[in-house]
Order: structure tokens, then sequence, then C-alpha cells
């Protein structure tokens, strides 16, 4: 798999790696300045953020060096733990006890094994077909009616967001684009690239200019000026990567905007599930972030939709 | 040496499969996690309640805190001895009155005399029914009166429960935490029924009390 490297992932690690640096440069400044006794928790948990990035940006990179199967396996655990935040707030009761099981140890998997194979036909249908029928079977079999119809579309929906979402980010390997073999794995990288700098910019726009909250009900974070600035920045920098991509300029940048619009909708979509259960973040194994679904609540609404976007204009298969 | 080994490595194995399923986060609430000889006390709806305090205690208070578990049980088969001696360092009680037996107190007493930790479930047996927690058992009391020096410091044990309920096999990975809370200390001339509901009251406070605000 070495040889298959493409040339632009390296010049793009590269990028990842030197504004990481800066990121770090700037934290470690503004810690000197404002929080030298570590007590601006601003500061800190900027910090804490940035050196969680590291960690992201490297497992990411040595993920896409290492092929398909590293992808596959990255992405699986990403679901796994997901799926772990996701099913601590549902209201199952014992009597769903199995068709979790099945959700954490048969559907997981065969959703992956499917990504791995590039099988279309089953990892696009897997879950809203066989998985969503056969699970409340499974709950039903226990005789408990107790707040059936919300257990179930509970649990329905946990796998819809951390499992069947989060696979179309490997399953991007699977397209066959002409002209573009063996470099799939440059989509992944710009699809996690401009979405993951469409939510970073608009934190940066909002904390700068941010006024006008934009759902105050829902995230009070998240501001118009933010929302318009990060969403601008992240459609130039997406045309600005059209090189490493199959696309134009201008159909990077559309596709680009595109995602950084479903990723704020994902966002919004998260945050008022977060409001409804009463809960700040989703979980606390990333430093600085929350939990898994807090750092991949955008990509999960931008995954699907670009790999049936680029499947439908670029793809052969 | 061998045994040792094997039990170092059994110890890590554990520790992995329990993180992997539950997380098992502390939250250190009422006390920094600080060297000292405690009582730890918690809910009991679970097998693997002890793991998890004994997993999100700091490695050096890992050492001396040894989990109280029912001798009828560990002693049943060679792996739970290896178990529960080797890998947990736990401490046997009969749970059923033995005239031949060792007093349980007695048991726990001497542990607690050597310089021991104890990590102990007042509730006696697992919380099955609807009750967020049962009424206490006497021997916390009586082992607060023979070690005044000792802290006895509540922990609450959230979601474990929902791992793996009553008569299930397969755990179901979900976020569990660890809450530890501020220590108690017997009161003068503290009644007995007195002492078992404050505990119980300390124990039941940590449970709603680890919500956060809400901002993003």
């Amino acid at each position: 798999m070495i040889s298959t490297i493409p040339a632009g992932l390296w010049t793009l690690l590269s990028a990842v790696t030197g504004l990481l640096t800066v990121a770090s440069v700037i934290g470690h400044m503004l810690r000197r300045r404002y929080s030298p006794q570590g007590d601006n928790e601003v500061v800190e948990n900027l910090n804490q953020r940035i050196r969680s990035w590291w960690i992201m940006a490297v497992l990411l990179g040595i993920a896409l060096l290492g092929g398909r199967t590293a992808v596959v396996l990255l992405f699986a655990f990403a679901s796994f733990s997901a799926l772990r935040e996701f099913i601590s707030l549902v209201q199952a009761r014992q009597s769903d006890h199995w068709a979790l099981a099945l959700v954490f140890f048969v559907v997981l998997p065969v959703q992956y094994l499917f990504v791995w194979q590039q099988y279309y036909g089953m990892f696009s249908i897997f879950i809203p077909v066989y998985a969503f029928l056969l699970l409340p079977v499974v709950s039903a079999l226990r005789g408990d009616s107790h707040g059936y119809l919300v257990r179930i579309s509970e649990v329905q929906w946990a796998l819809m967001i951390c499992v069947f979402c989060v696979s179309h980010v490997p399953a991007l390997l699977s397209l066959e684009i002409p002209g573009f073999e063996g470099r799939n794995v440059l989509l992944i990288a710009f699809l996690i690239v401009v979405v993951q700098l469409s939510d970073v910019l608009q934190y940066v726009w909002g904390k700068l200019l941010g006024s006008h909250p934009i759902a105050p009900n829902l995230s009070p974070s998240k501001t118009v000026e933010g929302f318009i600035g990060g969403v601008a920045s992240a459609t130039l920098i997406g045309g600005g990567l059209a090189w490493m991509t199959p696309f134009s300029f201008l159909q990077a940048a559309a596709l680009a905007l595109m995602i950084a619009l479903l990723g704020f909708a994902g966002g919004l979509v998260m945050s008022a599930i977060k409001r409804d259960r009463g809960i700040k973040d989703w979980g606390h194994l990333i430093e600085g972030h929350g939990g898994f679904i807090d750092r991949l609540d955008s990509v999960v609404f931008s995954a699907p939709i670009f790999f049936h976007v680029v499947r439908y204009f670029w793809s052969v298969v | 040496m061998i045994r040792q080994w094997m039990a170092s490595l059994t110890a890590v194995a554990v520790r992995m499969v329990a993180r992997l399923i539950t997380t098992a986060r502390p939250v250190w609430q009422g006390l920094e996690p600080l060297p000292g000889q405690r009582i730890y006390f918690a809910n009991h709806a679970s097998h693997g309640d002890f793991v998890l305090i004994w997993m999100t205690l700091p490695p050096r208070l890992r050492r001396r805190a040894r989990p109280v578990a029912g001798a009828d049980y560990w002693r049943s088969s060679g792996l739970k001895r290896f178990l529960i001696h080797d890998v947990f360092h736990g401490v046997l009680i009969e749970r059923v009155p033995d005239p031949n037996g060792e007093n349980p107190l007695d048991v726990m007493n001497a542990a607690l005399d050597a310089g021991d930790s104890l990590i102990l479930f007042p509730e006696g047996t697992r919380n099955t029914t609807d009750q967020p927690l049962q009424a206490f058992r006497s021997g916390i009391y009586r082992l607060a009166r023979a070690h005044p020096e000792v802290e006895l410091v509540p922990v609450w044990i959230d979601n474990l429960n929902r791992v793996l309920p009553k008569g299930e096999v397969v755990p179901i990975p979900l976020l569990c935490s660890v809450i530890y809370g501020e220590p108690l200390v017997l009161q003068h001339q503290e009644s007995r029924e007195a002492f078992l509901e404050r505990a119980r009251a300390s124990l039941l406070a940590l449970s709603s009390a680890h919500g956060g605000e809400k901002d993003d």
C-alpha cells in the first residue's frame, strides 16, 4: 500500500502540521500573557483543544497513510465511541438490552465490514433497511411496550448518526473517479479539513466579531457573524484545495460551501439533542472538546451527502 | 513470581476492557486523590462496581484499597480465587453468619489495622429494587467506631447498573462516572441509626449532583 500514497497527501499533512504548530505557538503566547498560573479558563481550554487537535490530526494522518484498512478501523472506533456516548443518553430499558447488544457488537462491525469490502449495495441500505426493521422486533420480543416508540426511535437515531453517517467517511474510498485512481484518501482529507476548519473558523470569527446569536435557545455560542465568516472562509479554503481533488476551483468551492452548511446544521441538531437531555458535552474523552460526538457532529451531517453528490456527478460506480 | 506477573498482566487487561466499555471517569468532588487511609463506601447495583472504584483510584491509592467481597462467591473456583486474591487483593467475608468461620468485622478490622483502605458496599447485597439506594447495614458504623482515624468516603457509581442489568450476560458500552464525595467523620455520641442515615444521605446526594452547566 505504501506505493499508493498520493503526493498531495504529504503536502496536506505538512500544511496541517504547520497550521497546528502556529496554533500551538499562539496558544503558548496567550498562556504566558493571560494565564501564567493556568487560571484563565478560555486560554486553558484553547490550549487543551490544540493539544487534542494534534492527537486527532496524527491519528487521522497515520490512518490515511496506512490505507483502507487503517481508515476503516479508525472510523469504526470513532463510531463505537460516539455510539457509547449516544446510547448513554437514551431512555432504553432492560427489555432493550439485546437490541443494544446487537447494535454494538453486530450492526456496527457488519456495517464497517461492508464499507471495507466497498460493497455499496449493502453499506448503503444495511442499517436503514435491515437493522431498522430487525431491532424493534428484538425489543418487542421482551413484551415490554412502556415507552416503546420512543425507545426504538432513539436507538434508530443513534445508529443513523453514529454508525451509518460516520461510516460514509471511509466509504469515500469506494468511489471510482476516472483519472483520480488511488487518490481517494484525499477526498476524505478534503471533507475533514473543510468541515473542521469551518467549525474552527466559525468559532474564531464568532469570538472576534460575534454579537448576534443565531440560535439562542439551542447554542448561545453560535453567532450570525461567526456563521457567515466561518462558512465563507471555509468555502474559499475548499476552493483553494481543488489541486488535491478531482474538482475544479468552482466545483471545490461549491462542495466546500455545501459541506460547511451541512456541518453547521449538524452542530445545531446535536446541540438541540444535548439541550433536550440537559447536558453540555457528549462525553469527556477528547480533552477541551468534550466527547466524540462533539467533534463529529458536523462530519456526521456532511459525509453522506458529500459521498452521494460526488458519487452521482463524478464516480463511475 | 509467575503468579505475580500474571496478576499484573490480568490487572492491566481488566482495566483496558473496563475502560473500553465504561470509560470510567473519576470525579473528585469532595476530596483530592491524595494518599490516606479510607473506607470507600458505594452504591451496589452491579458485579463490576468494585472494579470501577479500584481502577479509577490513582495507582498508589489503588495498591492499598482492598474490595470487601463475599467469600462464598469468590472461593468457588480457582480463577475467582486468583482474581480476588492476586489481582484485586480483596478482603473476603462470610455473608451468611457461620459459627465456625471468621467474623466479618474481625476480618475488615484486621485489614484496617494493617493500614489498608477498604472498598465497601454497605447495602450488603446488589440493589435490584427501584429505589436508588437500599438501607445500610450496620458494619460500616462499627468500623467507624473502631477506626476513628480512617476517612469514610462516599462514592457514587453512576450508570453501571445499565451496562449489565441483573440477569444479562453481554455488557452494553455506556459512559460511567465514579463520583468521590466529601469524607464523613463519626460524630461524638452519634447513634448508629443517625450515622447510617447520614452516610446513606451523603451517598445519595452525589447521585444527582454532577450535572454540568449547559452553554454550548
